[in-house]
């Protein structure tokens, strides 16, 4: 979804178009892999993600541990947990050694991992506030993370308590008050006087929070069968 | 690439030959065998073939070759006028038959890699005419991978290697080389264009799974064949290596909810659906995993008779029962029960039921059984590097496995509250937070905490960034209330009826037909 929004609209660097065309000609080639590391780099300036890109170079790098980065390593995976709710980190982990996982910095990203993975977010921000320079590193890391809180809490609240809201994106007063705004105007929420303490937003309707806009594909038919019985109808 | 064989000198290192085996000896059956085998060959007759290689091939490595390899490929040479494609045939059965039934010393592994080299160099060079049985391009594509896999693991137990080995591995570290494997089975895929094939036939611009993709102009279907079974083999090293995302990438030109070439072939149907499972499992679209489980496990259970006598049989057996084990977690879960088919679900009660009332409880036990369980039903993961050749020499062959069996266990610990959580939710119809986090034993803050991850880890994300719910039982909050929404059994009353229709009209054309005299 958050890579979606980030891929979306803006055009492809020259280095992306080249490298989809190295991994679409060859995705099993070790001569690619400094082209895909500069990759990564450019992914955490232009706030552009392409997973694809990133496990290929992880596979290189499970091929011939020598050249293995391990700050291109932690760059992917923060870039992973940008992706979220997708099982991005779980997919890249998956592929790097242990003796590797076992490194202080991994340590931390495992941890941001486990808060986020179990909707610990207070813990989450503190958590990252501590470790700065990791993914401060990385252009739009707040907001992607951010837009996996939002997105969370929308499959689980139709109404949700202003100081739950404030905790999950770790936003407060005056800056809450315009992010609310920016969200009633754009996106649909409400917010309203909740019954005694504080303010309650109203969230936008979605098939996971208001389960009865969930269509029953079970009842629908697929053209594909119906076309089936068209000779017996004609 | 090629080593130069060594079978002239008969210098061969055979650690695993049964003493009186003579490999220049060609006793008359073999002779015969070989003679009609490459005649059907010539002829392009494909039932022959297949009866052959399926039965006569079996036959007589269980009546004159238990422990014994087969005869040489130079010794039946003049039998078959020194045919290039048919001796590397011929030299794939041979070390298919000797891993089978022996073990295969470094040297052997190193030479049935370069015929594999020689054999995919034929094929991807489009000089091949013949056509063969599916099954045989089968288990070509099965048999490499298989022997890869082996051949990792192998090299992975550096302690008990010989000065001698460790020689050979330096001198031919080509073989088996990772880079090699996967470049292979892309380049049958490319060359075969049969990616572009299935799409066409979508189109109705060509024939390929009508015709279960032998060709009936006079063509050759090995090396189309061979590219679409390549993508299952794709599918599997990306699953040895733990990279599930890029192994569905390569099966998605399959479509799998269709029976195609890959259900022609119980090996291939089997092989496709555990990994495809498997890799599911592992990115937690857990609906999707118990779906494509149960059905082929009712599949199997249904036609396992008819298999009985296959040199497959074992092996359909081990895989069957590997699948219960994976359809147990996964529905320990996520316990979409409904899913599943009541064959199938009381086959699991019977090997599972105890255990996966054991799993539902969050404690050592429980993480015990799924470790057990995981262990037993996962791949065998292997690491694609070459040793390190300093010593002290090292092995490595369960560090693959244990990677991914802690990241797995990882995730079940994260789910552990899940459970409890389910058992609430489906008693209540609302039920206020600070009452439901009395009863859990637990904080509100922490039971909100809860309750999203039960949201988070029950909506996964599909291969189109498409969130899809996973929730056996659901819910929403608001504001302080948790309102439980009650899931509905759906019914697919649509399909029922058009096939009821399609039946119908095939009723009323019979009777059309019945002339009353």
């Amino acid at each position: 979804m958050v890579q979606e929004a980030t891929n979306g609209g803006s055009e492809k660097s020259q280095l992306a178009i080249t490298v989809e065309q190295l991994i679409a000609v060859n995705p099993y080639n070790p001569d690619i892999l400094p082209d895909l590391e500069n990759y990564v780099n450019e992914q955490v300036l232009s706030q552009t993600y392409n997973l694809d890109a990133n496990l290929c170079l992880l596979r290189l790098y499970q091929f011939e541990p020598d050249r293995m980065s391990t700050p291109i390593v932690a760059r992917i995976l923060v870039k992973a947990l940008m992706a979220m709710p997708a099982p991005d980190y779980s997919l890249c982990l998956f592929l790097i050694p242990d003796r590797v996982q076992i490194e202080e910095q991994f340590k931390t990203l495992n941890v941001l991992s486990h808060f986020l993975e179990t909707a610990r977010f207070r813990q989450f921000w503190d958590e990252a506030a501590k470790s700065r320079h990791i993914v401060e590193a990385v252009s739009g890391f707040e907001q992607a993370i951010r837009a996996y809180a939002v997105h969370v809490l929308s499959i689980t609240y139709q109404k949700v308590p202003r100081t739950i809201l404030a905790e999950a994106i770790n936003i407060e007063g005056v800056s809450l008050d315009k992010f609310l705004e920016h969200q009633v105007s754009n996106n649909g929420w409400v917010v309203e006087k909740g019954q005694g303490k504080g303010q309650v937003i109203t969230l936008p309707p979605t098939e996971f929070n208001h389960p009865e806009l969930k269509k029953n594909t079970a009842d629908s038919v697929p053209l594909e069968h119906i076309t089936r019985i068209f000779p017996i109808l004609g | 690439m090629a080593a130069p064989y060594e079978y002239e000198e008969g210098g061969y290192p055979q650690e695993t030959d049964a003493v009186g085996y003579d490999p220049n000896f060609v006793p008359d059956s073999v002779k015969s065998f070989v003679v009609h085998l490459y005649r059907h060959i010539r002829e392009k007759n494909v039932y022959e073939i297949h009866q052959m290689y399926e039965t006569s091939f079996q036959t007589l490595s269980e009546r004159m070759f238990k422990e014994t390899p087969w005869p040489s490929v130079d010794a039946v040479a003049p039998y078959v006028d020194n045919d290039h494609v048919f001796c590397l045939l011929y030299r794939e059965m041979w070390f298919r038959h000797l891993y089978a039934r022996l073990s295969p010393t470094l040297r052997q592994r190193i030479d049935s890699w370069d015929n594999y080299c020689s054999l995919f160099q034929v094929v991807l060079h489009g000089v091949v005419n013949m056509q063969l049985p599916n099954q045989w391009l089968w288990d070509m594509v099965d048999e490499f991978v298989y022997q890869f896999q082996a051949f990792c693991q192998y090299r992975a137990k550096m302690k008990s290697k010989t000065a001698e080995e460790i020689a050979l591995l330096r001198q031919y570290d080509q073989a088996w080389n990772v880079y090699g494997v996967l470049n292979f089975l892309q380049a049958l895929v490319e060359k075969s264009t049969i990616i572009q094939i299935l799409e066409r036939e979508k189109e109705g611009l060509e024939e390929f799974t009508a015709t279960d993709g032998y060709d009936y102009s006079g063509g050759s279907n090995v090396l189309k064949v061979l590219g679409y079974f390549s993508m299952i083999g794709l599918l599997r090293v990306h699953c040895l290596l733990g990279d599930y995302h890029t192994g569905l990438k390569c099966l998605r030109p399959i479509d799998i909810t269709q029976q195609g070439v890959y259900t022609s072939v119980i090996g291939s149907h089997i092989t496709t659906i555990y990994h495809y499972g498997f890799a599911n499992l592992m990115l937690r679209r857990y609906v999707e995993a118990i779906h494509e489980f149960n059905k082929i496990l009712l599949y199997i259970y249904k036609t396992k008779q008819y298999h009985q006598k296959s040199p497959q049989y074992e092996q359909i057996l081990k895989k069957n029962e590997q699948m219960y084990a994976l359809l147990a977690i996964a529905l320990s879960l996520c316990p979409q029960v409904k899913l599943v088919e009541e064959t199938v679900n009381s086959q699991l009660r019977e090997k599972y039921g105890e255990k996966m009332a054991r799993m539902l409880r969050y404690d050592e036990e429980a993480s015990a059984l799924y470790d057990e369980l995981f262990s037993y039903a996962c791949p065998k993961f292997i690491t694609p590097s070459a040793p390190s050749f300093e010593e002290p020499l090292v092995n490595y062959n369960q560090d693959a496995y244990r990677l991914q069996l802690k990241m797995f266990l990882y995730e079940v610990k994260q789910q552990q509250l899940l459970a409890g959580v389910r058992s609430y939710l489906k008693v209540y119809s609302t039920i206020s937070l600070g009452k439901l986090a009395n009863y859990m034993d637990l904080d509100e803050p922490n039971l909100r905490a809860v309750l999203m991850t039960y949201k988070h880890k029950t909506h996964a994300v599909d291969s189109d960034g498409k969130i899809i719910s996973n929730a056996d039982v659901d819910f929403y909050i608001d504001e302080d209330m948790v309102r439980v929404v009650e899931s509905k059994s759906a019914k697919k009353y649509g399909d029922y009826f058009l096939r009821q229709i399609v039946k119908l009209e095939g009723i009323m054309t019979d009777i059309d037909r019945i002339k009353l005299e």
